[in-house]
């Protein structure tokens, strides 16, 4: 139990931190490396929770691929951090009064207070062989049919939307056409021409 | 486990009109840009038989199925229909438009199609999660249809704008949305709405998660202090996307504001009233005196949303059967105006108010088809903009809230200033330069008509859309 807890308060400590990292830190991509850090600490606490099918989705999704994607891009473009925190000062006394109301009352209200074991009792633990898989294959494809179809239409929407707002076309792009490539006739290319030897 | 297979047949008309935009997305790629015209009427043809499905399977009872994530009542019903038909119109008006600017393109049509589909799921959500996939559907196509000028800066920058102020809205309307369900253990909206009736003591984060909530609405209905994005991506996208944004999208925002604060958190009445009184207010103020600076049309009539979503912000906080027939009525009313209004715009091409120079002399029916919708936004008698005002003051008086509707009355007051102004510089101003005629399309013509004649005849006979409105709560309570 105590080991348990201890485990808990490290990862939870160390996500934290590298969320506050992720939006402090000044190179973008120190701060895309600190996201990954901070979604795998989540990852891990989920394994603590028992849901391993979705620490180990998120890793291989978000870790794997999304963040990966997000290293390319923010490597592709030119990032003029200087101006992008000049106005960091400015705000800055607002946004702590923000930030220090939100924190305050969400100490207040999602603590154990509210979140407790008396209002809300200690799951019991599955065994070895309760598959998480399984239950959500269960419910996905039955209670949530509905919202999971709907799911897929958004990434439809996102793929046609991220078409539209890049694809351009140019007439004078210049692109290898392989059918045309493999079919071309040496004589197109070469032309060889018989030349008598020059006298000295 | 036992699990009862849902009625499909009650999701017909989300199924063809998700079945029309695939078809449709796959032949626009082989029109060459003279036949994107097919697209069109394509898209004219889904709706209108979108429309049609949910009209011939209309019901008078209130049916949930799909676990619970799917609502069919007789405001689903209404609302679906009258969001189709505003579609329709507002295609019909972009269509020209579209061609003008060099942005007739398929996308715009799946797009907006896409965003419809994402509103009727919206509209007959009974569940947190349904709620909010439908409202990311639409918002995710508005964030595309906005930067659909890709050369555009100020459309570019509009999108930005609006992407990152609704990413975040809608981050803080799930935060909410987890809050209700740890405390309820329940996404379906009648279940949380029952759990919270049985427990009293932990109201607080109740309550908590509730601030979040409203935020969210309020981002998504433009109501101040939340509306920064609203005159900014008025102005900055396409008119066509202004017109899309500023009419149709509001059927959805009442639905969505409807669904979460009536079906589900109508137990918490007592704090969401108070939370509103202060967006409506604030809405009411800042719509109709930041209206009166502006000198860009769309930056105006963003504005006047502003204030009218205060309007309907006041109908739904009073929190009887009365306040949401009043709050629909409003809510369709509006969109027949906003539609008629932006419509002119489009039509004109207009971006300041000094566009309208003159227009009484160039086109004395265009003109007066702008007067109704003017009048009719400022609430002048004869249309229908005077009853929806009447029957949200009524409502509001009927709760004893008459300071509330002191308020909205002398706001609306100042609001007549920039509305006449727009029927002064029609009719009084001289045209500066008279090279630019307008010239209007006979499909153009006789929609604009019957737009601008519908505000009339709802105002003249108020108890067509009335008896419809009455319909859709008193039955389904």
């Amino acid at each position: 139990m105590l080991l348990e807890q201890i485990l808990f308060y490290f990862f939870a400590t160390v996500l934290i931190l590298s969320a506050t990292m992720v939006v402090t830190s000044k190179n973008p991509i120190h701060a895309t490396l600190f996201l990954v850090l901070a979604i795998f600490n989540s990852a891990i606490l989920w394994l603590m929770l028992e849901a391993e099918f979705l620490a180990i989705a998120l890793v291989l999704v978000y870790v794997g691929a999304v963040m990966v994607l997000f290293l390319f891009v923010v490597m592709m473009l030119d990032i003029d951090i200087a101006t992008m925190r000049a106005h960091f000062i400015r705000y800055l006394p607002i946004g702590l009064v923000v930030f220090i109301t939100m924190m305050v009352e969400m100490i207040l209200f999602v603590g154990t207070r509210y979140f407790g074991l008396e209002q809300f009792a200690k799951p019991v633990a599955k065994s070895a062989d309760y598959s998480n898989i399984e239950e959500l294959g269960q419910v996905l494809y039955t209670v949530h049919l509905y919202p999971f179809e709907i799911a897929a239409v958004i990434l439809l929407v996102a793929i046609i939307a991220a078409i539209t707002l890049t694809l351009r076309h140019k007439p004078n792009t210049r692109y290898q056409d392989p059918s045309h490539q493999i079919h071309v006739d040496p004589k197109d290319r070469v032309e060889l021409l018989k030349m008598p030897a020059e006298k000295l | 486990m036992n699990f009862e297979l849902p009625n499909f047949s009650l999701i017909i008309p989300e199924i063809f009109l998700l079945t029309m935009i695939c078809a449709i997305l796959l032949l626009d790629l082989f029109l060459t840009d003279k036949q994107r015209i097919v697209t069109y009427y394509l898209s004219q043809l889904a709706l209108v038989v979108t429309a049609s499905l949910v009209f011939f399977y209309h019901t008078s009872v209130v049916i949930v199925d799909f676990s619970g994530h799917f609502i069919q009542d007789p405001l689903s019903d209404l609302l679906k229909i009258f969001l189709c038909g505003i579609v329709v119109v507002v295609f019909l008006y972009s269509k020209d438009y579209l061609k003008q600017v060099n942005l007739l393109k398929g996308e715009f049509f799946i797009l907006g199609l896409f965003g419809v589909l994402g509103m009727l799921i919206m509209i007959s959500a009974h569940s947190f999660l349904m709620l909010y996939l439908g409202l990311e559907l639409l918002s995710l196509s508005l964030y595309a249809l906005v930067a659909l000028n890709r050369d555009s800066q100020l459309a570019s920058e509009a999108a930005m704008k609006y992407f990152i102020l609704g990413a975040l809205a809608s981050g803080l309307l799930l935060y909410g949305m987890s809050m209700l369900y740890g405390m309820t253990g329940s996404l379906e909206l009648a279940s949380i709405s029952e759990q919270i009736s049985k427990s009293d003591n932990n109201s607080i984060v109740l309550i908590f998660g509730l601030v979040f909530i409203i935020v969210g609405i309020g981002f998504k209905l433009g109501a101040v202090p939340f509306h920064m994005w609203v005159p900014d991506v008025y102005e900055g996208a396409p008119t066509a996307v202004t017109l899309y944004i500023g009419s149709a999208t509001k059927i959805a925002a009442l639905a969505l504001a409807l669904r979460l604060l009536v079906d589900g958190l109508i137990e918490l009445h007592h704090d969401w009233q108070g939370m509103l009184v202060v967006l409506a207010v604030l809405s009411l103020a800042v719509g109709n005196i930041v209206a009166i600076a502006q000198t860009n049309i769309k930056r105006m009539l963003a504005y006047s949303t502003i204030s009218h979503i205060g309007f309907v912000l006041l109908a739904i906080l009073a929190g009887t059967i009365d306040g949401y027939i009043a709050a629909t009525f409003y809510t369709l009313a509006y969109t027949i105006m906003a539609v008629g209004a932006f419509g002119v715009v489009i039509i004109l091409n207009a971006e300041n108010l000094t566009d309208f120079q003159g227009l009484n002399e160039q086109h004395p029916w265009l003109a007066l088809m702008m007067l109704l919708f003017m009048f009719s936004m400022a609430g002048v008698p004869p249309t229908v903009g005077f009853y929806a005002k009447l029957m949200v003051i009524s409502a509001i008086i009927s709760v004893d809230l008459t300071w509330l509707a002191v308020i909205a009355v002398l706001f609306s007051v100042i609001g007549v200033f920039y509305y006449l102004r727009i029927v002064k510089i029609m009719y009084f101003d001289k045209l500066e330069d008279c090279t630019q005629v307008v010239k209007l399309a006979t499909d153009m013509k006789w929609s604009i008509s019957l737009n601008g004649l519908a505000i009339l005849a709802l105002g003249l006979y108020p108890s067509a859309l009335m008896v419809l409105c009455t319909q859709a709560f008193v039955m389904s309570s």
